[in-house]
């Protein structure tokens, strides 16, 4: 179980040239001339797996449930081989003073060496009591092994946004992670995050180093475009074909779920690609919109059933442009549908904060 | 805290006091704090949820048809069972009838969620308080392999297949990264299986990981993710279409295919590792009679699967439904979520307040005033807690009581009721079981009990997702493909106030969703889950819960290695972000919706 890289490298069928590629690949990648490669090598082949402390706060455990969805690799590959999970009370075999040894171990022993993968968030109301672990506020814990860790992760969108304790009256004052830490965070959003995309995250790490980041922070590779950029329906939204009903001919025949509310045109993810559970379906492919889990505060912006009123007529490839002119038609139409049907709601409730407001 | 005698326990909390915070491999944050008297036997045992989150309040104002997603993010481990509860209680409230596919599809998903949640709980969570992983370093390959081949059929079970994972093992051992393996109890005489078997479990624990991801498929199909699949208000989401244009971007041969294959899948594995692994390593361990707590007193089912489309009385539901009072086993009594003398919460010793303070409230009537006060007898800071004074507020889980009494929910209490009731798709395999380890009836009433209870319901649903994939499949060929009933999906339709509630059987035990609907948002929302009601602190009369019972008792091998209390409070399969969901303003009291 304790494989160097190289040998989960050659497990999963890597020959030994191919591997050596690898290595100089990466030496040209950090910029380091040839005779580094046999260090790289070396490294590779003997270096101890990274260690990583995987702590919870205010969160419902979906971030680690998706983990060990993962298939390639196989989370039994990442955890036992590429990298040493020392700390995640879901799993780990310690409980109580033993399991929070392994804190001080991991500063004493690998100081500014670990990854620090943060599930959930801080409460900070209450001095910090409203989530408290060994009898200390969880934020406590966070911000020292913080202090100490090489990267820091914010899994999925509680530790990301703040997610759904975040959510309005937000009582417990749950906050991002990044609102009370002063290092760089990878936020890997979504309730929770595509499996493979959170094991893509960590073998990406110690394959390549630090991703390459949007102004959010989010991993470019996995959330640089919407869902509804790549979604296999899109086809029946540029062509007007829409779901009027759950369960009508349309939702039988895979028709855009657009009026049923579905958040894809806003929504920066993967699902529509990567796809869930070894791609069996997405949200959308299932006939349920997608609820824009990974976009910051989901859950205030009204109803999951209403329609999306500001998609951005934002063209990102070429593909998008030849559907352009027809999208532009029916998007235009749909919008003013849905503005119609917003000033009706409004005036239905009076006064009351309309859905679009959210919280209401 | 002069001792005292409730439910038949003697609470004395003079001796040594033993700390375990966290309590790991559960969902979510417990604290567990114990006495020890000089022979270390557990003579006082406190139960702390230690978060506090919740969505009673986030909830108020929202679209009802909305919640389902909300309160799906109670809980991750058991994905689905609060998405399915609020569907419910919102149709019960607004009166909706299902479709038959979309009860089948539920039952289904909610089955599946069954046989992935209890596999996952007994490899991943509990298997290492029984299983020593160092130990399997002494065995040897072939006997591991023989002692494999003697209990089942299991392909992966060849000499060379244990030497390879020995080999591995070794390795990784020799490593000294542990990973999640460290600072752990290895060694510890209550640990009791030879080697062999310990090297065999290992095994099954590696296999198990990677095969518990391909049963919840069948909640992507229906539900497009996991966790956190789809649900809806009137039905499922996913339409099925077998036959024409656009099958394939619905429910159709293929999806329907691939359903059935891991089914089959499935209860392979559950039958060929799962069951044979809980009968060999329980063989080892029944000597250990300890945990039974409140299992043979006080216990609670609402019953769930229903048989029959929108129909949940007892006679349509799949699994029992009732309540075990005062240890009177001939007594089954009746069970009703709406009636406010039966379930009721008390916050004596939570950190709420009730603005009538020691009354006991019905969730349609529920108050949620967080207030974060410690007792005198606290060893410690508000922000650096040592000791907790049980005399006083000592938990953010509130006291739920059915008819006044603490009560355990879960497998074991679905089985004993199930087998009280006389039926045989319960009672049998219980006595099965017991007949062949060689045991009585009341052996059923301890820690193991209620492990042994939750593989033989992992079984169970598992034969279950075939019968529903069946029934699926029939309903289809009968020319029923209707998924959804949206005749009521306009909020503009609904009454101008309504109320309902939904019940759910979740893996963990009985979970109620009580919704309170006023022009057309959510007035009132009240979750009571299986974690409230095992994990309760005690009540004005001092009366202990399912876990603190559980726990009495019990001898320590070793006094600071807390082997013993992570097996008994394990064998419940705590989720404490369920437990401890609920959520209001600082400080500030929430409306108390009173519709009557």
């Amino acid at each position: 179980m304790a494989d160097t890289f190289y040998d989960v490298m050659r497990r999963q069928g890597i020959s030994r040239r191919s591997f050596l590629k690898f290595c100089s690949l990466t030496a040209t990648s950090l910029g380091l001339g040839p005779a580094f490669v046999p260090q790289i090598v070396h490294a590779m082949e003997t270096k101890p797996r990274t260690p990583v402390i995987w702590l919870h706060g205010l969160e419902c455990t979906c971030c680690t449930e998706s983990f060990i969805r993962s298939a390639h690799p196989l989370v039994s590959d990442v955890v036992l081989s590429m990298i040493s999970l020392d700390y995640d009370d879901t799993i780990m075999a310690a409980a109580g003073h033993q399991a929070e040894a392994i804190l001080e171990q991991t500063i004493e022993k690998y100081d500014g060496q670990f990854v620090l993968a943060c599930e959930g968030n801080p409460p900070l109301n209450e001095d910090g009591m409203y989530c408290f672990q060994g009898g200390i506020p969880y934020l406590e814990k966070l911000k020292k092994m913080a202090d100490h860790a090489a990267h820091i992760i914010a899994w999925g969108s509680c530790a990301s946004w703040g997610c759904v304790q975040a959510a309005k009256p937000n009582p417990t004052q749950a906050v991002p992670i990044h609102k009370v830490l002063n290092k760089p965070v990878i936020k890997v959003p979504g309730c929770p995050p595509i499996p493979e995309v959170m094991t893509g995250i960590v073998t990406y790490l110690l394959t390549f180093g630090l991703p390459e980041l949007d102004r959010q922070g989010r991993p470019k590779m996995f959330y640089s475009q919407r869902i509804h950029d790549k979604c296999y329906r899109r086809p029946h939204f540029d062509a007007g074909q829409f779901v009027e009903k759950f369960d009508d001919e349309g939702a039988r025949k895979g028709y855009c779920l657009y009026k049923v509310g579905c958040k894809g045109p806003t929504t920066y993810n993967a699902c529509s690609t990567t796809r869930w559970n070894e791609a069996v379906s997405f949200p959308i492919g299932s006939g349920h919109g997608c609820i824009g889990c990974s976009e910051d505060a989901f859950w205030d912006k009204g109803s999951f059933y209403d329609r999306v009123t500001d998609i951005q007529p934002q063209i990102e490839s070429t593909a998008d442009r030849v559907g352009g002119t027809l999208a532009a038609v029916t998007g235009a139409a749909v919008v003013a549908h849905a503005a119609a049907s917003a000033i009706k709601r409004a005036r239905d409730t009076k006064g009351a904060k309309t859905t679009e407001k959210g919280g209401a | 805290m002069a001792a005292y005698v409730t439910q038949g326990f003697e609470l004395d909390n003079s001796g040594k006091r033993v700390v375990v915070d966290p309590i790991c491999r559960i969902e979510g944050h417990l604290r567990i704090e114990v006495n020890l008297d000089d022979r270390n036997v557990i003579r006082n045992a406190v139960s702390t949820g230690t978060m506090w989150r919740g969505l009673e309040v986030i909830l108020k104002g929202r679209d009802p048809r909305d919640a389902w997603a909300f309160t799906e993010r109670i809980c991750g481990v058991c994905t689905g069972v609060h998405a399915l509860a609020s569907v419910r209680a919102v149709e019960n409230a607004l009166k909706i009838q299902i479709p038959n596919n979309a009860n089948v599809i539920r039952n289904l998903m909610h089955a599946t969620l069954y046989a992935q949640d209890h596999l996952v709980h007994f490899y991943h969570l509990h298997a290492l308080d029984w299983v020593d992983v160092v130990s399997a370093l002494s065995a040897d390959p072939k006997k591991t392999s023989e002692l494999a081949q003697s209990i089942s059929s299991w392909p992966m079970s060849s000499p060379g297949y244990y030497r390879d994972l020995h080999s591995r093992l070794a390795k990784f051992v020799e490593s000294g990264q542990l990973g999640p393996f460290s600072n752990a109890y290895w060694g510890n005489p209550a640990y009791k299986l030879p080697p062999e078997a310990n090297l065999m479990a290992v095994g099954h624990y590696l296999q198990a990981l990677d095969f518990q991801k391909e049963i919840v498929k069948i909640q992507t199909i229906f539900g497009g993710k996991n966790p956190h699949p789809n649900w809806m208000v009137g039905g499922m989401p996913c339409s099925i279409n077998v036959n024409e244009t656009g099958a394939v971007g619905a429910i159709n041969m293929e999806r329907l295919n691939q359903v059935s294959k891991i089914v089959d899948d499935t209860i392979a594995f559950i039958d060929n590792v799962y069951i044979p692994d809980l009968l060999a390593i329980a063989s080892f361990y029944k000597t250990w009679t300890y945990g039974g707590g409140i299992s043979s007193k006080s216990l609670l089912s609402y019953g769930d699967f229903p048989e029959i489309a929108n129909d949940y009385s007892a006679s349509s539901l799949a699994f029992p439904r009732g309540a075990v009072l005062n240890g009177d086993l001939s007594t089954i009594h009746e069970v009703d979520l709406d009636d406010e003398s039966q379930i009721q919460e008390f916050v004596d010793h939570s950190w709420y307040t009730y603005a009538e303070a020691g009354k006991g409230l019905h969730p349609y009537n529920g108050e949620t005033n967080p207030k974060f006060e410690l007792g005198q007898g606290v060893k410690g800071t508000k922000t650096r807690i040592e000791n907790l004074d049980e005399s006083a507020k000592y938990s953010w889980v509130k006291a739920p009581r059915f008819k006044g009494s603490p009560m355990e929910v879960g497998p074991l209490a679905r089985y004993v009721i199930g087998y009280l009731q006389g039926k045989p798709e319960f009672k049998e395999p219980v006595d099965k079981v017991l007949t062949d380890l060689g045991l009585p009836l009341e052996a059923i009433f301890t820690t193991l009990g209620r492990t042994a209870a939750r593989g033989l319901e992992c079984s169970w649903a598992a034969h279950k997702m075939r019968q529903y994939t069946d029934e699926l499949i029939a309903n289809i060929k009968a020319g029923d493909t209707a998924c959804a009933n949206v005749d009521m999906w306009e909020p503009s339709t609904w009454p101008k106030q309504a109320r309902g509630h939904g019940f759910v059987e979740a893996p963990r035990g009985a979970l109620g969703h009580w919704i309170v609907i006023e022009n057309q948002k959510i007035a009132n929302y009240q979750c009571i889950v299986p974690t409230t009601w095992n994990a309760t602190p005690r009540d004005a009369q001092g009366q202990i819960g399912a876990y603190e019972a559980a726990l009495m008792d019990t001898k320590m091998e070793v006094a600071d290695q807390p082997l013993e209390i992570l097996r008994t409070i394990h064998s419940f399969d705590p989720c404490l972000a369920c437990a401890t969901h609920v959520m209001s303003p600082e400080g500030k009291e929430l409306t108390s919706v009173k519709v009557r």
